[in-house]
């Protein structure tokens, strides 16, 4: 009986040990100006962040073999077609070391929105891209409001992002 | 209680906990076409932080080998000084390479890898690369734990990191 509540316990243990990525909001960056950048995304379109100027943009750094961020894009594709009329932009920044993989998942995902190739330079400029996903909420003015790591509590996103459209 | 009903309780959990380990394969719609999850790694070949941080300062035979097993882009960002880019080991790519690295070491060697691209229970690096070596022979292979990413785990804690390639 001792011998099966060990396992019992261990079993507990396996099945509610945290694993991680939870949504760490963090103060870097946040509060001042998004870093510029302009960047040509996969369908040839010059990306120029600050023409997004007075528009509410959504800003996230993924990769192909990131797990969290498959499940958070298709969101964002719903997000944008849904709030883009109110002013909403999405912008993803693929830190993928190949375009190949990056242009498969677009389509399997029907990704509308502008997809970017990122590198080490723009990963530094936004504070360093060490871990996946990173999505930063840039206002109207062009400022970092939020910046969210690992994996997203995607409801309290999207009120953060109806939020910051409805201003 | 009965032993029956507490054999239900620990096959229900069990089944739970397995249910929940398979996260990272979430993205793949074919199960065998999803990488290893980092969960396969014995819990006993895993290194903490700190202890491979104290381990880099170290020289001979107890300094291990490090190589980074994720994405080249972060490599570039920031990486264990003196560790090799083996690529992505969810990847071909990844896997040649890291088999051309490690094929000049003993096969008692210490070698660490670690990525860090994402929480632990969702990296599709460290599974593969794992296997890789000990399929390739070697004998002492260690994973370095990061749970959330490299970013937060070892950068941000102060530990030395390299820049560049």
């Amino acid at each position: 009986m001792r011998m099966i509540r060990v396992l019992v316990l261990l079993g507990c243990a396996i099945t509610f040990m945290p694993r991680g990525g939870m949504t760490q909001p963090t103060s870097n960056l946040v509060e001042r100006p998004a870093p510029q950048f302009v960047r040509g995304d996969l369908d040839g379109r010059q990306i120029d962040l600050k023409e997004f100027r007075g528009k509410v943009v959504l800003l996230n750094f993924w990769a192909t073999w990131c797990a969290p961020c498959q499940i958070e894009l298709p969101r964002f594709e719903s997000w944008q077609k849904r709030y883009g009329a109110k002013g909403l932009q999405v912008v993803a920044v693929s830190m993928d070391d190949g375009e190949a993989p990056v242009r498969r998942t677009v389509r399997r995902l029907h990704l509308a929105f502008p997809v970017v190739m990122g590198d080490a330079k723009l990963g530094e400029a936004y504070g360093g891209v060490l871990g996946l996903p990173i999505t930063f909420l840039i206002d109207r003015n062009g400022v970092v409001v939020t910046k969210l790591k690992g994996e997203t509590d995607l409801e309290q996103l999207e009120s953060r992002v109806k939020a910051l459209v409805a201003r | 209680m009965s032993v029956r009903i507490w054999s239900k309780i620990i096959v229900f959990v069990v089944v739970i906990g397995m249910l929940a380990g398979v996260g990272a394969q979430a993205q793949f719609s074919n199960v065998d076409d999803a990488p290893l999850s980092a969960m396969t790694v014995p819990q006993g070949q895993l290194i903490q932080p700190a202890e491979l941080a104290g381990m880099l300062k170290t020289s001979g035979t107890e300094r291990p080998v490090v190589f980074q097993v994720g994405s080249f882009v972060m490599f570039q960002q920031a990486h264990i000084p003196n560790a090799g880019f083996a690529g992505p080991g969810s990847q071909a790519n990844g896997a040649i390479l890291l088999k051309k690295l490690a094929a000049p070491l003993q096969k008692s060697q210490l070698i660490v890898i670690y990525c860090g691209c994402c929480p632990w229970g969702r990296c599709p690096n460290i599974g593969p690369a794992y296997k890789e070596l000990r399929d390739l022979g070697f004998t002492n292979v260690k994973a370095l734990y990061l749970p959330n990413n490299f970013g937060d785990d070892w950068a941000v804690k102060g530990y030395p990191v390299e820049r560049g390639e």
